[in-house]
């Protein structure tokens, strides 16, 4: 893993990275200053909201169907919630 | 067997371009470097290469279509000149800082403005510091057998830097001399294969190149690019043993040409080179301890290796076809220089200016410069360490 | 195969990552991902991209968001240096240096700094090279990435920094540049212009299309960034169908020089709707300042007209 403290042999040369989208592991949730909060209860699986998520927060199951954010990412913009027909996500 | 030919340098870095056959040449038209293109093109049209040719609409474009092709995992070659070369600035810095070793043909042209054709340094000049290894080429026989190293040179693992080989514009680019040539199947043996351990077209590792580099990391990734252009002289000297064992032409950082009891000596590149020795031979003739120093490897510069080869010279002149504008020397001056003082050599140095856009340099012009030097090594006086050759002055003493 | 939404993003994992720091609420990452959605799930990609927000966001040292191959060189180059690197993959193909059964798309994306301005030569290049790849602008209409100067994609009287709207020059004076037709006028196989709304049918589908049509392909796609318009973040897909439905932002695409209108609104909303949420456009609605809201409406209904007779026109034979 590299970080700043890698010695300059370490390091992969040209900052060229062999491991693509390990950006997961960078996380953005702290940008949060408020959030979305997912109702399943009020949730028609209509998919709307499963493709404005500019952080990809809203993860997909094989079953077509929408599980809970994922905050380690999510950074709060609400586009989700303005979304939703259904009232099943909520800013708070 | 060799095969004897006779060719003008433009011709001889297309015919060696042909035997390397690179996947991909991506190149603009600019005088005096144009023909290498257009040879190369009739080489695609008529399939005697295997390489996509992509006619771009820029010299910026070339560099980053070769960068684009370099990383994708292809050879990509390119030729350019003068305003080319600055058009390109930019991307040769991000070619080197990807550590791509793509290859380019410099045919040397005076930068505008205003605008000349003719050959100087200028362009090379402009990019010594951008991380390119650079090889100089007195002849048309040079240029060849530079570009048929580079490779080895560029794509070495502890070295992958990209590399230019230089010629004088005109001066070689277009003169036809005599020149032997390998057979195809020995440069491509020489050469070798290109198997880079990464690359974007791999599918089974997907990999991201160029990234934003921040304070935590930039200063680590240019060093190993010092770190690199640092190896490639190991390399360089390898690489040039192996070829001279292969066609019995020995190459190394520099030419000394009667060097060993030289007492006054000039150091120049490329075309001048031959002009010089035919001084150096005149002068010998008559008893003059004439030498003379042809830096072949400019970057990375020699610098203890030169600093020795001219360590028991009464005086040196080191010639530069390219004016820095610095109210200082010029950059072959002060690399030389700056390593002589670093190694603790002691010689009498001055620095002329020469050649610019084209100006012709006689053998009678560098005559004068042996004979400044003579006087030099008389009377320990230096007097102008700055001076031009061949311009119209009307007193060439003390103009700083 | 009719358009399933839920199918898509079920069956074809994202190949644009979290964890990428741009903005809250931007509109580019939402069609950077639906784009690379329409690549096959067992084809390879190599992505170009141009220096700006996208590029400095999703690539910072030692973190990509990308999981195919990517490479960003500079601002003005992104589809020069895809087309080495597509040269590289015909060559090496026919070479026999890579694998038969493995296909590689060729995808860049640019804003509009790095696309309609300073990028458009290397742009253009490309395109007319012919060379097998896809270039996609987001187009957010100003230099957001150095902090919201003007381009040539700002509309007409927008507050921009280097626009700034003062009581003498009231905003960007000029009118918006035409990249999408400039492109047709390339006379490549597919060339559209979209923009992320409802369920993404429109952007999806011709990214598939430009992704599997041979040859060169344009996509021009409006990004709105919340910063440089001055709207809340959550009007994202707000913002995206105001400027469809006031046909500021017509969606269409030309194919091998055929027009085609993807939507007509039944009832063109006034240009006011899609304006007035927009700090940028603020000046606009001060009293006195009517005439620039009128000019605006003239310029948008003048190329949405323009439009509809290229359909009819290129569709005539």
């Amino acid at each position: 893993m590299i970080d700043k403290n890698t010695p300059v042999d370490d390091l992969t040369i040209g900052g060229n990275i062999y491991e693509a989208g390990n950006s997961i592991k960078f996380k953005t949730g702290d940008w949060r200053s408020i959030a979305p909060k997912y109702i399943p209860e009020n949730c028609k699986q209509c998919g709307l909201c499963f493709p404005v998520c500019p952080d990809d927060a809203i993860p997909v199951g094989k079953d077509q169907k929408r599980g809970d954010f994922n905050y380690d990412y999510c950074k709060g913009c609400g586009v989700c919630a303005k979304v939703c027909p259904f009232k099943a996500i909520v800013m708070e | 067997m060799s095969i004897r030919e006779r060719l003008s340098g433009n011709e001889a870095a297309a015919t060696a371009m042909k035997q390397i056959n690179p996947d991909v040449v991506a190149a603009f038209p600019i005088t005096p470097s144009t023909e290498i293109p257009q040879y190369f093109s009739t080489f695609v049209s008529n399939g005697q290469v295997d390489t996509e040719f992509v006619a771009v609409e820029s010299e910026h474009s070339a560099m980053s279509a070769c960068i684009g092709a370099e990383s994708a995992g292809a050879r990509a070659m390119t030729a350019t000149s003068a305003n080319g070369l600055s058009l390109m600035w930019e991307m040769i810095y991000i070619a080197s800082s990807l550590r791509l070793p793509i290859v380019m043909s410099l045919v040397n042209r005076a930068v505008s403005g205003p605008l000349n054709i003719h050959n100087d340094h200028s362009d090379a000049m402009g990019v010594r510091d951008s991380g390119w290894i650079m090889l100089f080429s007195e002849n048309n026989q040079e240029a060849y057998d530079n570009l048929l190293m580079a490779h080895r040179i560029a794509e070495h693992k502890d070295v992958l830097l990209p590399l230019m080989v230089c010629q004088d514009g005109f001066i070689t680019s277009h003169s036809i001399e005599n020149i032997e040539l390998l057979e195809d199947d020995k440069v491509k043996g020489f050469v070798g294969k290109y198997s880079p351990e990464h690359y974007l077209l791999n599918n089974k590792e997907p990999i991201a190149v160029g990234p934003l580099d921040l304070q935590s990391y930039l200063f680590e990734h240019k060093f190993q690019q010092a770190e690199a252009m640092r190896n490639a002289k190991k390399v360089i000297l390898e690489v040039s043993q192996e070829f001279e064992k292969l066609t019995g032409r020995k190459y190394s950082f520099f030419e000394e040409y009667k060097m060993e009891d030289a007492e006054l000596v000039v150091v120049c590149m490329n075309s001048t080179v031959g002009t010089t020795k035919a001084v150096v031979d005149d002068l010998r003739n008559n008893g003059v301890k004439a030498g003379l120093l042809k830096v072949r490897v400019f970057r990375p510069f020699p610098t203890l290796e030169i600093a020795n080869a001219l360590s028991n010279a009464k005086a040196i002149a080191v010639l530069d076809k390219a004016d820095s504008l610095n109210a200082s020397g010029g950059a072959l001056f002060e690399d030389v220089v700056s390593g002589m003082y670093v190694n603790n050599k002691n010689v009498p140095t001055v620095n002329y200016v020469y050649g610019i856009g084209g100006r012709d340099t006689t053998t009678k012009d560098i005559q004068s410069v042996y004979t400044d030097l003579k006087e030099i090594a008389e009377t320990k006086n230096i007097g102008n360490p700055y001076r031009y050759l061949g311009v119209r002055l009307v007193n060439n003493e003390r103009r700083i | 195969m009719a358009y399933n939404l839920k199918e898509i993003v079920a069956d074809k994992p994202s190949r644009f990552k979290s964890g990428h720091r741009m903005c809250a609420g931007c509109g580019a990452p939402i069609v950077a991902r639906m784009v690379l959605r329409a690549l096959k799930n067992e084809d390879h990609a190599v992505i170009a991209n141009a220096t700006g927000c996208m590029e400095v966001s999703t690539f910072i040292y030692p973190y990509t968001a990308w999981s195919d191959s990517y490479i960003h060189t500079a601002f003005e180059c992104a589809a020069a240096t895809l087309s080495g690197a597509e040269a590289a993959y015909q060559s090496m193909k026919r070479q026999g240096k890579l694998p038969k059964d493995v296909t590689t798309k060729f995808i860049a994306f640019g804003g509009d700094g790095g696309t309609y301005d300073i990028g458009l030569q290397s742009l253009s290049g490309a395109m007319e090279r012919g060379h097998d790849m896809v270039y996609v602008c987001y187009d957010n209409g100003a230099y957001m990435n150095t902090g919201i100067q003007r381009s040539s994609a700002t509309p007409h009287f927008a507050d921009t920094t280097t626009t700034p709207a003062g009581s003498v020059v009231p905003g960007k004076m000029q009118p918006r540049k035409d990249l999408t037709e400039i492109m047709v006028g390339h006379h490549i196989p597919y060339v559209a212009q979209t923009v992320p709304i409802n369920n993404f049918k429109d952007l999806y589908e011709k990214s598939e299309k430009a992704i599997y049509t041979e040859g060169p392909a344009f996509l021009n796609v409006l990004a709105p960034c919340p910063r440089g318009w001055g709207y809340p973040t959550d009007d994202l897909l707000q913002m995206n169908k105001l400027a469809v439905e006031t046909c500021y932002w017509p969606l269409y695409e030309v194919i091998d020089g055929k027009y085609k209108i993807n939507y007509k609104p039944a009832k063109k909303l006034p240009v006011e709707e899609f304006l007035k949420p927009q700090r940028r456009f603020k000046h606009m609605f001060k009293s006195g300042n009517e005439w620039m809201i009128e000019a605006f409406q003239k310029e948008t209904d003048s190329r949405w007209e323009a439009l509809l007779k290229l359909e009819e026109i290129t569709n005539r034979y």
